[in-house]
């Protein structure tokens, strides 16, 4: 047995102490907990030998020591939570301590009636019917092992429900803090979104931690995004460089449903996203870009798995992957359409810019088609900054550096001038800037799509 | 002194078992001269403007190039670019996610910057901008968008006329700027590159050419044929007026006798 399955066992007790002790929490809960937990014991962490983990090898997080984090309100999160804040930017921000709600720093606002943003482990206290109707329901524990560990020591995270036809104004940021401050920390943050029908909603979610505290973040969101509403989902992973991240996103889609899912990659020693979207109605469309900029020793495997599973939907995909030093990266994207997804419109993309020699990256498009009436392409291309380019640049007095710089973040760029959620597209540009030395004021918006293959 | 002076210039293509394509280019260009070189396809006209700009992609390995008294094989692309050479490229190259309007800026400022000149802010560049996009009927969307991507043919030999009037070089070297070009165009390029000539009694000119129309216009004071990746005749702008009646084969049979 793992450390970390020993540490699972042990932490099993306090669970159930947990649940049991206060009396408040809900015993189809319990319930959920039980099968997760047993499932992982059974299963354990997956290996390499494994098709879907063959690039990503979680040993290192078996094999290390994590206390499960606590809720505690410490000043070193605190800081964290206030660095990466967007302020008054955001319609309402709620903050998370080891997946744990944090009242005091939070502003969850009134935004509509039918809203409601807040601690999840309150919305199964107060058996809102959403909670009981979907948390764990799309989100599989035989799906994947990581997430199993995630159901497993369910307590708290965020619950976003978005009323019927309503539109929020503004992003809503939830920033998961990992404290790791005094102690290597696990934490096992869930986030459950709700979007009801005709809604209009914009959904942060900030994975952060404290400077080099080395800790693992277990985490998994599901979306379910009801007919004719709308969903603009970021996803900004600026972890701890010592840190593991693991998480998985399942997204359920209704008729006409469009959600948009922005996934950053920044930070973490090693990471790994599972997107897995189900265009479940008619006309459902789905956009998933995703942006990688690592180095160092950096390692980050992004899996998406897109399931067309109705006729005349349209899915649009693109990640891009900067990747410097000795960083590695990992993309699979897989579409499956079904046999009644005809007039399937399905186009993925993956780029990567390698700026060592010694980076590298695996990238797996894979197509799985059962109706015939389908228009799908994919494809993925890999490589230095282009010289050509370069030289042009030169020639008009830009310095061979700067000209490099400003080529790698206009290669990113073309991810993040599609971010909406303002904060978060100055977010990644200041980042970019910064990483290259680029003055703060280059924006670069705009320029109309020169990739069609994501809007 | 010549502003250029280029003395049995070599140059082969830098990578392994690359073959030689300079093989012994000669060419002097003064202060405020106008030149144009011409000769077929293939003849190495690309590869000499592109080693003067400095492309790295080839490796000189005999002769020398001095400009403005300075040993020019010595210093990189942009200093070059900074010390006032300025490359039109034949195939202008497409950078998506740069707009046209940084790219510029930035082009601009490390220019004088490295004259020691005040950098400009935004309303003096915008200022200098508008006038040279009049000068050449650029329109103003072209800033916004991403340097030459989507543009047409004729666009994109527009646009680096533009830029070099922005940049205001002393030596400019415009490799088949005409072609692509419609009648129109051709004429409004050809203004454009007459009034910089005339603003600057020293500014020199390279102009690269299949055809004699643009000759019409940009009257250039000294035409080279090159074949063969060497200047093999030089003469005024009536050895133009012959290219164009007689083709290079005369020449030909002159280069290929023994010297
Ligand atoms: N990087 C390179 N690698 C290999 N061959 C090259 C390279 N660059 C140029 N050449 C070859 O060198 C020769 C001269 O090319 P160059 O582009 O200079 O000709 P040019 O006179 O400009 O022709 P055109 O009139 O068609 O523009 C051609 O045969 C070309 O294929
Ligand atoms: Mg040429």
């Amino acid at each position: 047995m793992t450390q970390l399955e020993e540490q699972t066992m042990m932490n099993l007790s306090n669970l159930s102490r947990l649940s049991r002790g206060d009396g408040r929490q809900r015993p189809w809960i319990d319930e959920v907990r039980r099968g997760a937990i047993e499932r992982f014991e059974k299963v354990g962490f997956p290996s390499v030998k494994e098709e879907a983990w063959r690039f990503t090898n979680v040993s290192p997080i078996a094999q290390s020591t994590f206390a499960l984090g606590e809720g505690a309100l410490t000043e070193s999160a605190r800081q964290v939570s206030e660095q990466y804040g967007f302020g008054i930017e955001a319609a309402a921000e709620l903050v998370f301590i080891n997946g744990i709600y944090q009242p005091e720093l939070s502003r969850a606002g009134k935004l509509g009636s039918g809203v409601r943003i807040g601690s999840l482990e309150a919305a199964i206290e107060e058996d809102v019917p959403e909670v009981r109707q979907h948390l764990t329901r799309h989100a599989r524990i035989d799906g994947n092992p990581f997430v199993a560990l995630n159901s497993g020591f369910l307590r708290d995270g965020a619950f976003v429900r978005i009323g019927r036809g309503v539109r929020v104004s503004g992003p809503i940021h939830l920033i998961f803090v990992s404290d790791a401050a005094s102690q290597s920390t696990v934490s096992h943050p869930r986030v459950l979104i709700v979007a009801g029908e005709g809604s209009d909603s914009q959904i942060v979610e900030s994975y952060v931690g404290t400077p080099g505290g080395r800790y693992f973040t277990n985490a998994v969101t599901e979306i379910v995004a009801a007919r004719d509403s709308r969903i603009d989902h970021c996803r900004l992973q600026q972890e701890s460089l010592e840190a593991f991240h693991v998480a998985t996103m399942q997204v359920v889609q209704d008729e006409a449903s469009n959600v948009i899912s922005q996934a950053a990659t920044l930070g973490g020693k090693l990471t790994r996203n599972d997107l897995n979207v189900i265009l479940n109605g008619e006309y459902a469309e789905s956009t998933l870009n995703g942006l990688v900029v690592i180095g160092g020793d950096q390692h980050v495997d992004n899996h998406t798995l897109l399931h067309h599973e109705k006729a005349n939907c349209p899915s649009h995909e693109l990640y891009k992957y900067v990747l410097d030093d000795r960083a590695t990266g990992v993309f699979r994207g897989k579409i499956f359409v079904q046999q009644d997804a005809q007039k399937t419109n399905a186009k993925q993309n993956s780029k990567s810019l390698l700026l060592s020699d010694d980076a590298r990256i695996n990238a797996m498009p894979a197509l799985e088609i059962y109706a015939d009436d389908v228009k799908c392409t994919h494809g993925s291309t890999t490589g230095p900054v282009d010289e050509d380019m370069v030289f042009y640049l030169r020639t008009r007095g830009v310095g061979l550096d700067a000209a490099r710089h400003l080529l790698t973040y206009a290669f990113a760029a073309d991810i993040t001038r599609r971010i909406k959620v303002v904060p978060v597209r100055r977010r990644l540009e200041d980042f970019m800037a910064a990483q290259h030395g680029l003055p703060q004021d280059l924006r670069i918006t705009d320029l109309g799509s020169h990739d069609e293959a994501a809007r | 002194m010549a502003l250029l002076e280029i003395q049995n210039l070599h140059a082969r293509v830098a990578a392994a078992g690359g073959r030689e394509i300079l093989k012994g280019v000669n060419l002097s260009i003064g202060r405020g001269e106008v030149h144009a070189i011409m000769g077929k396809n293939g003849s190495g006209k690309s590869t000499l403007c592109q080693v003067l700009a400095g492309r790295e992609t080839y490796e000189v390995t005999q002769g020398t190039v001095t400009y403005n008294g300075r040993d020019l094989l010595e210093e990189s692309a942009e200093e070059r670019a900074r010390d006032g050479i300025f490359l039109a490229f034949q195939y202008p190259v497409e950078i998506p996610g740069v707009s046209t309007s940084y790219f510029l800026k930035a082009a601009v400022n490390a220019i004088r910057k490295h004259r020691g000149e005040q950098e400009l802010d935004a309303m003096q560049f915008l200022k200098l901008v508008k006038e040279k996009q009049a000068l050449l009927g650029i329109e103003q969307s072209f800033m916004n968008r991403a340097v030459n991507e989507g543009f047409s043919g004729g666009e994109k030999k527009r646009n680096e006329v533009f830029q070099m009037a922005v940049v205001n070089p002393m030596l400019g070297l415009l490799d088949e700027t005409d072609s692509g070009l419609d009648i129109d165009a051709l004429k409004v390029v050809a203004n454009g590159v007459n009034k910089l000539h005339q603003q600057d009694k020293d500014r020199a000119i390279l102009l690269v050419t299949h055809y004699q129309r643009l000759l019409n216009y940009v009257v250039p004071d000294f035409v080279h044929v090159m074949i063969d990746g060497r200047i093999v005749k030089s003469g005024g702008k009536d050895l133009a007026l012959k290219l164009e009646d007689q083709g290079y084969e005369w020449l030909e049979a002159e280069a290929s006798q023994p010297a």
